[in-house]
């Protein structure tokens, strides 16, 4: 399956399990929102150009957008962690060897540490811009912080749980792919 | 020059994100400020045929208890119709031309329309919901929408042909004109984005007597919404000392985690009421046409 063809599948999945599972969950909490969908993002492969993968991150929040009809709310978020993730993998690389040896971000490929602390940040910058976004018309800086936090936490919960029950097969890159 | 291609060439992916990020939030302020958005339209469509795809699956599941719900509305319906009533005449020579309500309907106010909703949050700061009517059935902007219940649940922002979006109560923009029953004093409801089950309720004078339970219905001042139908009770009474003026907690009478069938209505005025207010904000404001 060519990498279009796999991402644009899993685009869709992401986007349906979004809109339609975890936003008609019933609120646990006011401060408590679930949110996935950006895990498209942070699985993209290594070897994607910065141009399309801001792109992609754009067209993602934008769809997503359009079904919450909040047009611009989420693409932002996405935009910028589609700007931060190349940092983020080029400090998490190691050090000795050329780069990573598989396709596509996963704890496997960069080690579970690693793959947390990547998600991790990602994941705080993508609520952290998203809340701030939602609360600069009204609401207090406590409220803001604890619904940082506590969406992060949730995400971060599931995106471990997602990891383990999806372990992706992952084919080692070659020269001649 | 050269230096300038040189400093683009060199920051290209830095100016693209900026690019990318300026038009996102854009699109965000624009739409927040003219509840509209380019290209809305078109994707109400696209988000709207999953939409219905997705309602049919979950109208399988919830049948039952909406099924019991139309049928109580039908039920004081059917006890309406004019067939229950035995018109007593004691002298047979009398005819009885007039009737104590226009059967015939040319002195409509109000028209009700049924349509489904096919998505719906609670838990965003700004909630709406989707139907599947659109301008194809007549709806347009500032129509009012009521739950299989008849109670209040928001009002029509955007149409396209087939589908409509909802402003719920459950909007931080939302403001609603409504009456305590009992008192019949005014004031305006608003949702402070945090729990969906209540709204709250402010500017009812202290010297109003109100308990917990009394009914809010919508106000008069409403051009696109019947006065008297239900909004919901009053939850809890939080005590202001600085003002003379209650703070009402409201529980919703909609439930809207739950809403499935919905009504939307029509006011068959709303033109004319409209183009007389503004003529007469118009009168007032320009001095010249007063002075004539």
């Amino acid at each position: 399956m060519s990498d279009f063809l796999r991402n644009t599948i899993r685009l869709a999945i992401f986007i349906l399990l979004q809109v339609y599972v975890l936003n008609k969950i019933p609120a646990l909490h006011q401060f408590i929102i679930p949110i996935l969908y950006y895990l498209f993002i942070l699985w993209l492969p290594f070897s994607i150009s910065r141009a399309t993968l801001l792109l992609t991150g754009f067209i993602t929040g934008i769809i997503l957008d359009f079904f919450m009809m909040t047009p611009g709310l989420h693409a932002a978020p996405c935009v910028l962690i589609a700007y931060l993730r190349p940092f983020i993998i080029n400090i998490l690389a190691p050090k000795d060897a050329t780069g990573f040896s598989y396709r596509e971000p996963s704890p496997k490929a960069m080690g579970w540490t690693p793959y947390l602390v990547y998600s991790f940040v990602l994941t705080l910058a993508h609520h952290g811009y998203l809340v701030l976004l939602e609360w600069l018309s009204f609401g207090n800086f406590f409220h803001f912080v604890i619904k940082v936090i506590a969406s992060t936490g949730i995400s971060m919960l599931l995106i471990i749980t997602t990891e383990l029950l999806f372990p992706r097969k992952l084919k080692f890159r070659t020269n001649t792919a | 020059m050269r230096n300038i291609f040189l400093f683009i060439r060199r920051f290209s992916t830095a100016i693209f994100f900026v690019a990318l990020q300026a038009l996102a939030i854009w699109f965000l302020l624009t739409y927040n400020r003219f509840y509209r958005a380019k290209g809305l339209g078109v994707a109400n469509e696209v988000t709207g045929w999953f939409n219905s795809r997705y309602n049919t699956a979950e109208d399988f599941f919830k049948m039952r208890e909406e099924n019991r719900k139309v049928h109580k509305m039908n039920d004081s319906l059917m006890n309406l119709l004019s067939v229950n009533f035995i018109k007593k005449d004691t002298s047979a020579l009398l005819v009885t031309d007039s009737i104590p309500y226009d059967t015939l309907g040319h002195y409509r106010h109000y028209k009700w329309r049924n349509a489904q909703v096919t998505y719906s949050t609670v838990s965003s700061e700004k909630n709406y919901i989707q139907i599947n009517k659109g301008s194809n059935d007549g709806i347009y902007d500032d129509m009012g929408v009521f739950n299989s219940d008849g109670s209040l649940v928001g009002k029509v922002i955007n149409v396209s042909p087939n589908f409509s979006q909802v402003m719920s109560l459950l909007h931080v923009q939302n403001k609603t004109s409504v009456l305590v029953k009992k008192t019949r004093s005014g004031g305006t409801i608003s949702w402070n984005g945090k729990d969906p089950l209540f709204l709250t309720l402010n500017s009812i004078p202290k010297s109003d007597s109100i308990v917990k339970g009394d009914t809010i219905i919508t106000g008069n001042y409403i051009l696109s919404v019947p006065p008297g139908m239900m909004v919901g009770t009053v939850a809890e009474i939080i005590p202001d000392n600085s003002t003379n003026f209650y703070v009402l907690k409201i529980r919703t009478a909609a439930n809207f985690a739950d809403l499935q069938q919905v009504f939307v209505v029509e006011n068959l005025q709303y033109a004319e009421q409209e183009s007389l207010l503004k003529e007469t904000q118009k009168k007032v404001d320009d001095p010249k046409r007063t002075n004539r």
